[in-house]
This record gives structure tokens, C-alpha cells and sequence, in this order.
């Protein structure tokens, strides 16, 4: 898609369908001869596996539904004939249903490496954007199916997500009411939110899809970022990308199937939560409710505020700030690998929010560090809620503070002259040798 | 070539911008046809975002009748109205006091217990049992005597005021009357 397409049409149909339709064109100057930097890592594997889990998710969804039932009476009940009497529905269940985690851990990863490499900037921007919308309508994709099989944890979990637009009643009265019934179709969760969840359920994926075109699309024309974060200067810096990236990445899928296959056959329900095998019960709240894992950090940051609407902002604005970053990081280095302080600040970042993910699975009033007890001889000190809101001011702070600061004050390393430069010095030709030199160099090896 | 791009003289000559010509019935037609299909657009999309309001059998599904004299003092029926809870209270005559003393204590939503019942019906306290904050179901419990959320911790007093945790609001108050001393319909 960029540049010039060396595409030479072989046969006599393909000459043909070249000047009619040339998707033979496009497909062998995305996926063939697409020039690519030399030097991309694993963590680059994982736009390819994201791809595959799109794929598992989609495949393995149409064929559910097949025989789900999006009826309040039968949901429950026909998840359950999945699960004991349809050939293979467990196994298709267990699937989709792990399919959804290891797209999420899959993509955490692939934010992660895009954060760290800097990726999102110029001229990268509309790429990094229409990542954050992925991810958008990756969160309402997951957070409709999980309500589907209409257990405890989905109907309240449906509640509680649906509820947070109740929080615009104390920006205008009556506002977040309007808003919450007209999601719901009635007063409550009932049939008709579950029917429309299904339906949307079905369609967003195929949305994700079209971005994901789109989002490739705006990959091709400036190209990958790498490691080095330095731009391409010369074909030497490149490689096809078949065959090096689609055995690469091959080899990746294949890794990352294994842990998910792992997950399926072995530990099929490690990741989810026993209270959702109880049908949805509207009159009884499950004593403690959590969402997924992939969203326990900013539900930690929805409890760590007390105020209501102040809380819903907070949640959602820790996902709107990503799509802020390519403006609040005002270093021109890209990579962190050349931004040492940069480095460290992003590593507790990580931490961080992991950390707020863990927080978010514990109870509001959990205590972290015990500092003494009560009457009762149970620990006082350092709650969880109290923990929560000192990681969500680091959460914010890394955005908000740390990237736009970091640029003015902080000396980066050495950046190299090419991709190609660092690549045959760490190969044992020791001293940095001038760009030329190297680009003769990988001529000759 | 031959000119046939404007087969139309007098269009042409509107076109030819003279000064104080205001536009020509051409520009005329392309702004009544846009402001055309810009309304009926709107008023296309309007029937497929309402679909998604409640219908009218959700609408018609008002109100339930309950008898009041299976709930024991001290206990609490939960009651299935509009897919929502709502918890009827046969309030003890400490639990009344104890909202009483409270009448002028610091909160949130400051409210008498007064308001919280039917007059004379200080022993029976109805309300929807829905969390202000994110909707779940409070149990009973909680350092006021009356309800405790389960999802973020809101504490709710003996008479359904909120006393502690994230929720803005009192437990709301469904409409309802005494159709006899022992029956209430609720809606």
C-alpha cells in the first residue's frame, strides 16, 4: 500500500483480474513484499496474533450462536445445552469464552510495546488512534458477551456497567435516567437488554474488523516503527515480509496457541468466576461481584474515588488519555530504549496498573498494610480504596505529567544513525561505525 | 470541442456571478433538496434510536398488589415490581426511634423519617431496593441498622437514607398506597 508496487502479474488470468480488480495487488504489496524494518522483536508478533484472536473469536461466535438462545427464560438453560449436548459445545464455548482473555492479554501487550517504543508518534498518530477505537470496541464487545450466558456475574455486572450513565443525573436531572432506560428497554436489566446485547454482540466484531483494515491501512503508508525507533533510511534497513515476518509471526501464533489451548483444555474457568453457573436472580446482589481481570484496573479506579460522577469520569478517562498520548509526549526520541528515565517511569507504570488490577479484585475495605487492629482484632491501616487512589494519581500522573515533562528535561542516550548501525555493532563489530559503513556491511554479509 | 457541458443559456448566465446576483435557482434547488433530505433523514433515524425504549407492554406492566400480613415484624419481603426489588419493611419499633433520633444527624441526602412512610404507617417503610449508586441489591446490615451494598459499600439507615459509601442518594420510595390495612399496591 506504500510506495511503488512491484506486483508483475504472471499469469494470463491475473493480468486480467489486474486491471479489473487488483486484490492480487494489494495483497501481495501488504502481506508479501511489504518492506519491513529488520530488526523487530517478539513483541511485534503480536499485531499478527491479534489478527488470529479476531479470527478465533468471530469463527468460533457465529458458530454459538447457532445455539444460544438471547431470551431471559432460556439464556441461561441453552448455555448450558452448549455445554452438555451440542457435539463439541463445550469446547467451542470454552474457546470463545478464553478467546476473549487472551485477545485482552494479546493486546495489552501490543498497547504496552507501542507505548514503550513510542510508537504513536509522528507520523503514526491516526495509527495509534484507531488502535484506542479497537480497543474501545473491544471493551463493549467483551462487556455485551459476558451478559449473554445470563448468569449472576453477567446480570450484575450488566447493572453496574449500564448504571455508571446514571451518573449524568447530577449533571443534568433526569438525563442519566433517560439514558439507562433507554439501554435497558425497561426499567431494569430485563429480555429486552439482553436481546439487544446479543445483537449488538453479533455486529461489533465485524465492526473491529473494518477498523482493523483501516488500522493496517495506516500502518502501511508510514510503515513500522522498530526497536530502535529510528525511521527506515534505505532499503538496506528492510526486509520482505514474507517470508521473514509471516514465519516470525507464525511462530508466535503458534506459541501463544499453545498457552491458549492450555487455558481451554486445563483451566478452562480459571479465569472466570464460579457465581456466573447461578442463574441471574434480580432480587439478590452476589455478595462480592468483579468484572473480567482485563478490566479490574479501572474498576479499582471507579472505587477509589467516593464520588460518584467523579468516579465514572475517572474510569473512563484513564482509557480517553491513551488516545491523547501522541500529544502529551513531547520527547522527539522515540524508543525508550535511548530514554533511560523515560524507561523506569514507564516500568512502574506497568507495575502500577497492575497493581490496580489486583486492587480492583480485593474488597473496597481490604486492608493492604496492616498498621494495627481493631476491637475486634481485625487489621487497620492502608485500605484497598485508600491504596487504589494513590496508583490511579500515578496512572494519571504518567500521562498527564511524566510524558509531557520528560521531553524538556530529560538527556537521552545516543540514538543511532540507521536501524542497520546498532544491529552489526552488538554482532561483534564493536565500535559504532559510521552509517555508510554499516549499510556496506549488511550489503556484503 | 463541442460545448455541451451547460446546454441551459439561462443557467449559465445565472452562474455567472454578477455582483449583488444573490445565487441561481440551481444553488436554489441544491439547498431546498439538502435541507429536504436533512429533515427527513432526522426523522428517519428518530423510530430506530426510540425502538429501543421500553415498549408498551414493558409500559403496561404498572403496578402489584401485595398482602402485608405475611411479613413479621423485624423482617422484609422482597417484591418483584417493574424487574426491579422492592423491599416492603415491617419496621420494630427501636429500628422507628432510631430513624427518628437521626431526623436532624449530618447527611447526605438530609430527609425526615416522616417522609420515608405513609402517615400513621411509621411501621411500614416500602421502598425500591435498588443501590443508587450502580443499581445493585443492598442486603441487610451495615453499621445503621438498615442496608448494606454489597457491590461498593454503601450503608443505608433504618429508614433507607443514605448514611455512608459512594451512593448519592436515599433508597428512592416507589409510589404506592393502602388499599386496605394489610394491602399495598405498588405503582
Amino acid at each position: 500500500m506504500s510506495g511503488h508496487s512491484t506486483y508483475e502479474p504472471k499469469t494470463g488470468f491475473e493480468r486480467w483480474l489486474d486491471v479489473r480488480l487488483p486484490i492480487v495487488r494489494l495483497g501481495y504489496d501488504s502481506l508479501i513484499d511489504y518492506p519491513t524494518p529488520k530488526n523487530l522483536n517478539y513483541w511485534w508478533t503480536f499485531g499478527g496474533i491479534l489478527a488470529f484472536c479476531l479470527g478465533v473469536q468471530i469463527i468460533s461466535g457465529v458458530v454459538l450462536a447457532m445455539h444460544y438462545v438471547p431470551n431471559s427464560a432460556m439464556a441461561f438453560n441453552s448455555v448450558e445445552a452448549i455445554m452438555r449436548d451440542v457435539n463439541f459445545g463445550w469446547m467451542l464455548r470454552y474457546i470463545h469464552a478464553n478467546g476473549a482473555s487472551m485477545f485482552f492479554l494479546a493486546v495489552y501487550i501490543h498497547i504496552s510495546r507501542g507505548l514503550y517504543y513510542g510508537s504513536y508518534k509522528a507520523p503514526r498518530e491516526v495509527l495509534w488512534l484507531l488502535g484506542c477505537v479497537i480497543y474501545l470496541l473491544m471493551m463493549a464487545t467483551a462487556f455485551m458477551g459476558y451478559v449473554l450466558p445470563w448468569g449472576q456475574m453477567s446480570f450484575y455486572g450488566a447493572v453496574v456497567i449500564t448504571n455508571l450513565f446514571s451518573a449524568l443525573d447530577s449533571v443534568i436531572p433526569g438525563l442519566g435516567t433517560m439514558i439507562t432506560t433507554w439501554l435497558w428497554g425497561g426499567f431494569a436489566v430485563d429480555n429486552a437488554t439482553l436481546n439487544r446485547f446479543f445483537a449488538l454482540h453479533y455486529l461489533l466484531p465485524f465492526m473491529i474488523a473494518g477498523v482493523v483494515g483501516l488500522h493496517i491501512w495506516a500502518l502501511h503508508v508510514p510503515g513500522n516503527n522498530n526497536p530502535t525507533g529510528v525511521a527506515v533510511k534505505s532499503k538496506e534497513d528492510t526486509v520482505p515480509f514474507h517470508p521473514y515476518y509471516t514465519v516470525k509471526d507464525g511462530f508466535a501464533v503458534i506459541c501463544f496457541t499453545i498457552m491458549f489451548a492450555w487455558f481451554v483444555f486445563f483451566a478452562p474457568n480459571a479465569l472466570a468466576h464460579a457465581d456466573n453457573y447461578i442463574p441471574a436472580n434480580p432480587l439478590q446482589t452476589p455478595a462480592h461481584i468483579v468484572p473480567e481481570w482485563y478490566f479490574l484496573p479501572f474498576y479499582a479506579m471507579l472505587r477509589a474515588v467516593p464520588d460518584k460522577l467523579l468516579g465514572v469520569m475517572t474510569m473512563f478517562g484513564a482509557i480517553a488519555v491513551l488516545f491523547a498520548v501522541p500529544w502529551l509526549d513531547t520527547s522527539k526520541v522515540r524508543s525508550m530504549r535511548y530514554r533511560p528515565a523515560a524507561r523506569t517511569f514507564f516500568l512502574i507504570f506497568l507495575a502500577v496498573t497492575l497493581i490496580l488490577g489486583w486492587c480492583g479484585s480485593k474488597e473496597p475495605d481490604d486492608v493492604v498494610i496492616a498498621t494495627g487492629h481493631d476491637i475486634a482484632g481485625d487489621p487497620t491501616g492502608l485500605s484497598v480504596t485508600v491504596f487504589s487512589r494513590f496508583l490511579a494519581l500515578y496512572y494519571y500522573g504518567y500521562f498527564l505529567a511524566v510524558l509531557p515533562l520528560l521531553g524538556f528535561f530529560e538527556k537521552a542516550k545516543p540514538v543511532p544513525e540507521t536501524i542497520s548501525s546498532p544491529v552489526l555493532s552488538a554482532h561483534g563489530h564493536g565500535v559504532a561505525m559510521p552509517a555508510g559503513a554499516a549499510a556496506e556491511a549488511s550489503k556484503k554479509g | 470541442m463541442v460545448e455541451t457541458a451547460n446546454a441551459n443559456p439561462n443557467v449559465e448566465h445565472g452562474h455567472s456571478a454578477q455582483p449583488g446576483d444573490e445565487g441561481s435557482r440551481r444553488d436554489f434547488i441544491h439547498i431546498a433538496a439538502i435541507a429536504t433530505v436533512g429533515v427527513g433523514a432526522v426523522a428517519t433515524v428518530w423510530p430506530f434510536i426510540d425502538q429501543m425504549n421500553p415498549s408498551a407492554d414493558t409500559l403496561a406492566l404498572a403496578s402489584v398488589e401485595y398482602d402485608l400480613s405475611k411479613v413479621l415484624v423485624g423482617s422484609t419481603a422482597s417484591i418483584k415490581w417493574r424487574g426491579k426489588p422492592v423491599f416492603v419493611r415491617h419496621r420494630t419499633p427501636k429500628e422507628i426511634a432510631e430513624a427518628v433520633a437521626d431526623d436532624h444527624a449530618p447527611m447526605r441526602e438530609p430527609a425526615a423519617d416522616a417522609s420515608r412512610h405513609k402517615p400513621g404507617k411509621a411501621e411500614w417503610l416500602v421502598l425500591i431496593g435498588v443501590c443508587t449508586h450502580l443499581g445493585c441489591v443492598p442486603n441487610l446490615g451495615g453499621t445503621y441498622g438498615g442496608w448494606l451494598c454489597p457491590c461498593h459499600g454503601s450503608v443505608y439507615d433504618t429508614a433507607g437514607r443514605i448514611r455512608a459509601g459512594p451512593a448519592p442518594l436515599n433508597l428512592f420510595l416507589p409510589d404506592y398506597e393502602f388499599l386496605t390495612p394489610t394491602k399495598v399496591k405498588i405503582g
